[in-house]
């Protein structure tokens, strides 16, 4: 199972996850990026996927 | 590294309709990057591909910062003000110091934070458009509209009261023009800070819920800093949005096929990507890009337009075609400084072409599209006026 991890330290708030893969983005209320579905289901990967190249500041990993 | 047998002047003519300049493709052809000549006399590296566009724009060996000796400036003067005279210019700085701004600004710009402003933007659309109606059958589209708008929306969003939109305008034309001189520049840049200062002092007195009361209350920026990061977030908000309104205004005119589909917003960010210049960088260690050694202390400039019509990365390229997936396109930049309104910059542009052709419906251009006064000077492309009739 693949598991989502994102560097709220490097984040810099554009908010391209959110916008690509809603359902395992969001922003908080500082902006940073939240991981709400941390093990995303099969159909939501690609969304990931797109996300980790979209994401500006590289804060978004994939690990097995 | 000098390969002076591919040195070329920049910048190019733009060529107005289409976009970008067909020279870009033959330096995308070239190996590594393209060597040119400003008409400062100094010499800087063109980034063209898509995939060293984005490398530019990450590798912490490259610097956004003017106080590096070989920072690149477009035009005569163009680019990036003296960071002694505008310290608030925070994409003019690197990390750490970037990011107490970045960070302090943030959270009025996430995607939630801009889907709540939507209301507020269709109500500065909707009255423009009772505007354009009441006054007749013609107007010109960039004064009475897609100049009016960004300008309403981000002088509300910061605080500014927007009476004062022709003092603001006449010198922000000046900073964006890439033949001012130094000492139009200078005064220009005075004049606003000047302005804002006093702004300023109003809001600490009489707090909002505007930027420059949102920045104040963070405590993370001087006084100085804070004029200076408004004056950046009212170009930025301003003349970006304007411009590509304009610009995808002609091109949905030309295709009205797409009018309406959500999806053409996305590609006319990557098609026409008027920030193209915007993004200057310089090198402060040797590094290599594209198999291409930059030494320190070289100018770089990455060209947005070039990389987002890149055809390795867009098929047919060249061509608007809004069902094409255009999220990956860097009109917005990438790494860091990647634009803090970009979903801004979305909802003004889906609000506006949605609203205006849904409301005269049977708009078209007043002159031929060879004869549009396209914006060959700015350091942000556009258009000068856009004469249209219904």
């Amino acid at each position: 199972m693949v598991r989502v991890v994102a560097n709220a330290r490097g984040c810099i708030g554009a908010g391209q996850c959110v916008i690509t893969a809603p359902n395992v983005f969001d922003q908080d209320e500082d902006g940073i990026v939240v991981v709400v579905d941390e093990q995303p289901s099969e159909a939501d990967l690609p969304d990931v996927r797109a996300a980790l190249d979209l994401c500006p500041s590289q804060s978004l990993t994939l690990t097995n | 590294m000098s390969n002076t047998a591919q040195l070329v002047d920049f910048p190019l003519r733009r060529p107005g309709q289409p976009y970008p300049p067909n020279q870009y493709a033959d330096f995308r052809s070239r190996e590594g990057l393209v060597w040119s000549h400003m008409p400062t006399g100094a010499k800087v590296w063109l980034v063209t591909k898509y995939d060293d566009v984005r490398a530019v724009l990450t590798d912490p060996k490259i610097s956004s910062s003017p106080r590096h000796e070989g920072f690149p400036s477009v035009g005569r003067t163009g680019g990036v003000p003296n960071p002694d005279q505008v310290p608030g210019w925070f994409v003019a700085l690197d990390p750490p110091d970037h990011d107490r701004f970045r960070k302090a600004l943030i959270p009025e710009f996430t995607v939630r934070r801009i889907r709540e402003m939507r209301p507020s933007i269709q109500e500065v659309v909707d009255h423009r458009i009772d505007g354009l109606l009441a006054a007749g059958n013609e107007a010109d589209l960039v004064h009475d509209f897609t100049a009016a708008v960004p300008s309403l929306v981000i002088s509300a969003l910061l605080g500014v009261p927007h009476v004062d939109r022709d003092f603001f305008e006449a010198r922000i034309r000046l900073l964006v023009t890439m033949s001012s001189t130094h000492d139009q520049r200078d005064q220009a840049t005075r004049e606003i800070l000047r302005y804002l200062s006093r702004l300023i002092l109003v809001k600490q007195k009489r707090p909002g819920d505007d930027l420059i009361s949102v920045m104040l209350a963070s405590e993370a920026m001087s006084l100085q800093e804070i004029s200076g990061a408004a004056m950046l977030l009212l170009i930025a908000g301003q003349e970006t949005t304007a411009n590509n309104m304009a610009l995808g205004m002609i091109t949905l005119l030309l295709n009205p096929q797409w009018i309406g589909d959500e999806r053409a917003v996305e590609e006319l960010l990557r098609y026409y990507s008027v920030a193209d210049m915007v993004a200057l960088r310089v090198a402060v260690e040797d590094v290599e890009i594209g198999g291409q050694l930059i030494k320190a202390g070289e100018g770089i400039v990455p060209l947005v337009a070039a990389a987002n019509h890149d055809s390795a990365i867009f098929e047919r390229a060249d061509e608007f075609d809004p069902s094409r997936s255009a999220r990956h396109h860097v009109a917005f930049g990438y790494g860091v400084h990647q634009c803090l309104g970009q979903h801004l910059v979305r909802a003004e542009l889906d609000i506006a072409y949605k609203t205006l052709f849904e409301r005269i419906p049977k708009l078209e251009l007043a002159i031929p599209v060879e004869e549009l006064p396209f914006k060959y000077d700015g350091v942000v492309f556009g258009l000068e006026s856009l004469p249209v009739r219904w």
